[in-house]
């Protein structure tokens, strides 16, 4: 099999989407990805200079609306989910080490 | 009576509502008492919802003693998907890393559905994130064909095609990001339908890929199936790709006639892959419709095998880009770590499933700097030559015909071993979502005891055209009255 992808551009891509993987996950994911893109490697085939590209199926353009103070959640409720939220703040881990 | 009446279809339980026959109280507790005797088995819910539901129900039977007129779907029984938005009510996704959420508000679906006076039964089982076709990937439970308990009931949204195929509520809604309708309903002997992109708000649906996700529904017959639709479809300015369309009255098109409607069969969709025994089921199904007086030809989608690498580059950068949410912030599972990167990265490592991370990882790979061009800008070129191909059937064509699904349920296992060969199992499906056009599935027939369905596509927002023929179909054939005998009773009208 083609090593499209190698264990470095796991460990990249891991580090890239907050994912802290293991060794026995960097490993399989190294081959799984690169069985996943040696199938996807069959696009190449197609000649699509001039294709434009579709973002979605249906054309759709910006929607706006008037810039107007409207109801929304109150404060509240839009902390009851959080894991550590306090005095209407979301409490998070301190940001830096150093 | 009432265990008789969870069988029947939302049409016949309207009536029988109507005339009193049975209050919706007494619907609404065979279908908990239905879900108490199956569901141990089946595990189709996760959630049930007794007492709101009793009190739904309590509010509707209010209307009837009153007679007040009652809406389609007024007082009938139902299940949501748990990717949808319920508020007050937990919406894990199947995943540890929602497995607390509770919305602080409602999906449009969701309010629609409760503005029709539907009675909410419980959220279903899915693959987690609605990343699967096996619902093997909930965290949560393994969700069992009612057909047969060794083997998948489809995914992702298999909990709510079993919950309908069971006779656990009386429709239900699924989403469909690449044949998450219509392959579980295929599976499970139901009646799934995919709309157009846009039709159908999103509001409320936690994200997968936000362009090819679609919300539709489960039901047991056509007619129900246009009914429920009527209900949740139609703009919704909260959605900014809701389309503002003309919406019909989908019963309409409930007619039994499909002379003269030219019908194409793409031959790509019966290539390597497909079993011979449903390839063999559809041609017996195709047969039907040319005998009612349908023009039947062959036709091509050329780019076909090209959908499922174009469908996966794509669903999987806008996931990678959607999941980036679940940072143990603001909802959520959220894991002790000394600093904040630290607490992202563990959150993520330990709140997501195998599935969700490997999806996760192509699609960032994908976007990444370097790869960009090479993957998801050439998927997203491939992915208008696939369009190109259905705008070019359907000059020629009304609807195209396939196979929902290329064999019929697998067992459990079978495919989860290798991610790839679970993703070639889609490739009837994920051309339609690539195109944004409509797709139902419907009872075509059984291959070993195991349902099969037919596949028809429609040119978008002609859910219509796709209703009559399903209709005429279904008027024609008895497949649909057949049901899945669990626990050695035998169900309803019919036997296999």
């Amino acid at each position: 099999m083609n090593m499209t992808i190698s264990r470095e551009d796991v460990e990249y891509v891991a580090a890239l989407a907050r994912l802290e993987l293991t060794e026995p996950e960097i490993q399989e994911y190294t081959e799984q990805l690169n069985s996943i893109l040696d199938y996807a490697a069959m696009l190449e085939r197609l000649d699509t200079d001039d294709v434009v590209p579709t973002a979605h199926a249906v054309p759709i353009h910006n929607v706006l609306r008037e810039d107007q103070v409207r109801p929304s959640i109150n404060h509240a409720k839009a902390l009851r989910n959080a894991p550590d939220g306090d005095e209407g703040f979301f409490r998070v881990p301190r940001i830096s080490l150093t | 009576m009432e265990s008789v009446s969870i069988g029947k279809s939302v049409s016949e339980q309207h009536e029988l509502l109507v005339h009193k026959d049975v209050s919706s109280t007494e619907l609404t507790k065979a279908y908990i008492a239905r879900i108490h005797s199956v569901d141990p088995d089946l595990q189709a819910y996760l959630t049930v919802l007794e007492d709101k539901a009793l009190a739904q129900a309590a509010e509707i039977d209010r209307k009837i003693a009153h007679n007040e007129v009652l809406g389609a779907l007024e007082g009938i029984p139902m299940a949501l998907k748990d990717n949808m938005c319920t508020e007050g009510i937990r919406t894990s996704c199947a995943s540890k890393m929602l497995e607390s959420f509770i919305p602080p508000y409602n999906a449009t679906v969701t309010d629609r559905l409760q503005a029709a006076g539907t009675i909410l039964l419980g959220k279903v089982n899915m693959d987690e994130f609605a990343m699967g076709s096996s619902t093997e990937n909930s965290y949560f439970a393994k969700t069992r064909n009612p057909w047969d308990l060794e083997r998948v009931p489809g995914g992702s949204s298999g909990g709510a095609a079993v919950a309908v195929a069971a006779d656990e509520a009386s429709f239900s809604l699924g989403s469909d990001t690449g044949g998450s309708i219509r392959q579980p309903a295929s599976f499970c002997g139901v009646v799934g339908m995919k709309p157009t992109y846009g039709a159908v708000s999103r509001l409320g649906l936690i994200a997968f890929a936000s362009s090819l996700d679609q919300i539709g529904p489960f039901t047991k017959t056509v007619r129900d199936n246009a009914l429920v639709l009527n209900a949740i479809a139609g703009y919704d300015p909260l959605d900014s790709t809701s389309v503002a369309y003309e919406k019909p009255d989908y019963t309409k098109f409930l007619v039994n006639n499909v002379k003269g409607l030219r019908i194409g069969i793409p031959r790509e969709y019966y290539g390597e892959g497909i079993d011979p025994e449903v390839a063999k089921g559809i041609q017996a199904g195709i047969q039907t419709l040319i005998d009612l007086g349908a023009e039947v030809s062959e036709c091509s989608l050329p780019h076909t095998e090209y959908a499922i690498p174009a469908y996966y580059l794509i669903a999987t950068a806008e996931a990678s880009s959607n999941l980036a949410r679940y940072d143990g912030v603001r909802y959520g599972y959220r894991a002790e770590a000394e600093d904040v990167l630290g607490m992202f990265k563990q959150t993520r490592a330990e709140g997501f499933g195998p599935e969700v991370k490997r999806r996760i990882m192509l699609g960032t790979y994908a976007l990444s700097s370097g790869y960009y061009d090479a993957y998801y800008l050439k998927a997203q070129k491939v992915r208008t030559l696939i369009k190109r191909d259905f705008d070019q059937a359907f000059e020629k064509f009304d609807v195209l015909l396939s196979p929902t699904a290329p064999t019929t349920a697998f067992k459990f296992g079978e495919k989860s071993a290798d991610p790839l060969t679970m993703y070639l199992s889609d490739i009837t499906t994920v051309p339609i979502n690539l195109a944004g056009i409509p797709a139902i599935s419907i009872p075509a027939g059984f291959v070993k005891g195991m349902p099969i369905g037919m596949q028809l596509m429609g040119k978008a927002f002609d859910e219509g055209t796709l209703y009559r023929v399903a209709y005429t179909f279904e008027q024609n054939t008895n497949h649909h009255t057949l049901k899945p005998s669990l626990s050695g009773e035998v169900l309803a009208s019919g036997s296999r």
